[in-house]
């Protein structure tokens, strides 16, 4: 049979961490990870760094992408990061980082375990790209 | 506006055009196969009078300053006086603002407006465990009539006019506005300025929210109940299509969803027995500018239309201020690109020229550095220097609706009514036949959510595609470093604001909260107008969170139903 079907589908999780409402990106960034195959669970809005882990440790997640453009990234992020080491997630779980992140802040955000930060203009096919590329091995 | 025999002409003139001039140029085709806006609406070669056929001069256009408004809400427009600049600050601790209002005072502005940070939004307090990492970030942190009286300290509110965008807490906020007027001795009636609460577009687009719709809706209609009584000269809310567009639904859409929104509320405040010639001045809009100029103009124009026939037709609207639509305009921050930020300047440019065109009363520009981060004082600077541009250089603001009459903007306005028209009346029908019904079935059947991920995915598509070209994004790419000054957000501020907080906490007479939350709470149960209520808990600093908790206990907390589509 094909190639794909030997394949495992990559279980994605698209987070909406803190306050922030702007879900926008979240959804366009959904539909095309489904697009592209992927399983899709969303977190839905405002949620706490702690719900976040405890769904993407519960549903066995691959990628875990967290969308943020209220300026709470440097706070909320390594929030996730702690919480997924804790469990011993973090080693298997592919995150990414998507929203208004000043080029200051990513270093920090990749030295707490982001794998990729994608910022505002980023193409659909790179992000899925990177996916496919990087996705841990289990 | 033309004859028959004079279209006639028209018709003939156009057809040999065609075949003689502009059939051997098509040979060589055109740069595309199909010209569309950003919104994906098609626009054709060239308009001439055939298009407008059907157009009345004085029922349709009229003149500036008379219904159905389409040439604008007043006779001068910007020959009078030019809209107002209104740019939205608000950063850290009430200090910090304060600072900033009063610098803006002395520099002449007599707008304020007030950008919350997003505890205070969402109607919690500093101290909440969801707080972490947010508070002053966004905007400054208010939990407590204390924080108002700081930011302004110093400021006579019966000087200024005051905006405050702010929504599921907005109630709580304008109780604290009214509350520093009593304080200051400011006659209510005096009060000036403008509370967004639209709650409507919470659910739809902008997702801040305490307690579920229905309930929303209630203490929105409170407000302006209470606006009519007590604060004649505030307006109690601001219906925004701004959140809708930026969310990523079409210009039509935009227009529609908020037109409905307005008449939801104008619908609620019916049943409630207000008069709609009471409280119909008293409403005002919110719109975006986007990048496609005509399409924009065609917007704001038929937007005007629209209100105005239907608050006669459907509302009985009787008086020409409750007919005529006012509205504040900001430039589409989703359209700004983090690659090239420079090339902002421009976008904001035409946006807001747009805006002028369209015959905005007043306007934000946004900063060249959003999509990188919060604005810094520079672009900021760049960005009211590029409204007084175009005020004072362009002459755009000379002339009163200089497209009115061209046939392109004419159709187009025709279209977007058309289209407009066709939306409302398919959210009547999602109902039991009234717009209140049907806005509130659409949030909660996620009408709104499809049509709008609709339309942005399909935007996206466009781009990735290439049909749609962003300049330095997905064409005119270069290698670039892009970190520009940027703005810093002081980090003791949360340490600061937790310390007001329990200050406050520690000052206050406990039992005297207590009693205002509980009058709150039966007023409430006894379905009472809750403005009052609101207003003596925050004289005996109950904190935002406080009272929001008291509505959550009534209506239970609202979550969003919803999956990618």
């Amino acid at each position: 049979m094909s190639i794909e079907n030997d394949e495992r589908t990559i279980r994605c999780m698209v987070a909406k961490v803190g306050l922030d409402g702007h879900d926008r990106g979240a959804h366009v960034i959904s539909r095309a990870f489904r697009d592209a195959g992927f399983e899709v669970i969303y977190s839905g809005l405002h949620k706490a760094p702690d719900d976040i882990v405890q769904a993407a440790v519960q549903e066995d997640i691959d990628v875990l992408g967290i969308s943020i453009l209220s300026g709470a990234h440097d706070t909320l992020v390594p929030k996730i990061m702690d919480g997924l080491e804790e469990y011993g997630a973090k080693a298997e779980t592919l995150v990414l980082v998507g929203g208004v992140i000043p080029e200051e802040d990513r270093d920090e955000l990749e030295a707490a375990g982001a794998a990729a930060i994608f910022g505002p203009g980023t193409s659909i096919e790179e992000t899925i790209d990177f996916v496919r590329k990087n996705v841990p091995d289990r | 506006m033309f004859d028959e025999q004079e279209l006639a002409e028209i018709s003939q003139q156009r057809e040999s055009w065609e075949a003689e001039t502009l059939d051997p140029s098509l040979e060589r085709g055109e740069r595309k196969e199909r010209f569309a806006t950003v919104s994906n609406h098609e626009v054709d070669r060239l308009y001439t009078p055939e298009d407008i056929a059907d157009l009345e001069f004085d029922e349709d256009l009229g003149f500036p300053g008379e219904p159905p408004y389409t040439r604008g809400p007043y006779p001068t427009m910007y020959r009078g006086r030019t809209w107002t600049m209104r740019q939205f600050a608000g950063f850290g601790t009430a200090e910090e603002t304060n600072e900033r209002f009063h610098y803006l005072i002395d520099e002449g502005q007599t707008g304020l407006s007030t950008a919350f940070d997003m505890p205070s939004l969402m109607g919690i307090d500093s101290d909440h465990p969801m707080s972490e990492g947010e508070v002053g970030k966004e905007g400054v942190a208010v939990d407590t009539l204390r924080d108002m009286e700081i930011l302004f300290d110093g400021i006579d509110i019966d000087d200024v006019s005051t905006s405050f965008t702010i929504n599921p807490s907005a109630a709580v906020i304008y109780a604290m506005y009214i509350a520093l007027a009593d304080q200051q001795g400011v006659p209510r009636d005096e009060v000036r300025g403008t509370l967004q609460n639209d709650m409507l577009k919470e659910f739809i687009a902008q997702k801040e929210w305490v307690i579920p719709p229905e309930p929303s809706l209630e203490i929105v209609t409170d407000t302006i109940e209470f606006a009519v009584e007590e604060t004649p000269k505030f307006h109690p809310v601001s219906i925004s299509g701004y959140h809708i567009r930026e969310a990523g639904s079409t210009a039509a859409q935009e227009a529609a969803f908020t037109l409905a929104d307005g008449f939801a509320y104008v619908e609620d405040c019916l049943e409630r027995g207000l008069d709609v010639d009471e409280f119909g001045p008293l409403l005002s809009f919110f719109f975006n500018s986007h990048n496609s100029i005509f399409e924009e103009v065609a917007k704001f124009r038929a937007s005007r239309r629209v209100y105005a026939r239907l608050m006669e037709e459907w509302y009985g609207a009787d008086e020409p201020e409750s007919k005529r639509m006012k509205f504040h305009t900001q430039t589409a921050g989703q359209s700004l690109t983090a690659q090239q930020p420079l090339n902002n300047i421009v976008r904001v440019t035409i946006q807001a020229l747009a805006g002028v065109f369209g015959g905005t009363q007043s306007l934000h520009t946004n900063s060249f550095d959003e999509a990188l981060a919060l604005p810094s004082e520079k672009a900021v600077r760049v960005a009211l220097r590029t409204q007084q541009i175009i005020a004072e250089e362009s002459g755009a603001a000379d002339i009163v609706d200089p497209m009115g009459g061209s046939f392109a903007i004419e159709k187009l306005t025709n279209e977007m009514e058309a289209e407009i028209m066709d939306y409302l009346e398919e959210i009547k029908a999602m109902g039991d036949g009234s717009i209140r019904d049907g806005v509130l079935e659409g949030i909660n059947q996620g009408y709104y959510h499809r049509e709008i991920q609709e339309a942005s995915y399909e935007y996206q598509q466009r781009v990735e595609r290439g049909e749609e070209v962003v300049v330095g994004v997905n064409e005119y790419t270069i290698e670039e470093d892009t970190s520009p000054e940027l703005l810093h957000v002081d980090e003791t501020t949360r340490d600061r604001q937790l310390e007001r907080l329990e200050q406050v906490k520690a000052d206050r007479d406990d039992a005297a909260v207590d009693a205002t939350l509980e009058a709150l709470s039966d007023a409430i149960e006894r379905d009472e107008n809750v403005m009052p209520y609101i207003v003596d808990a925050v004289k005996a600093y109950a904190t935002m969170g406080e009272i929001m908790q008291v509505f959550e206990d009534h209506h239970g907390a609202y979550r969003e139903e919803i999956s990618p589509v």
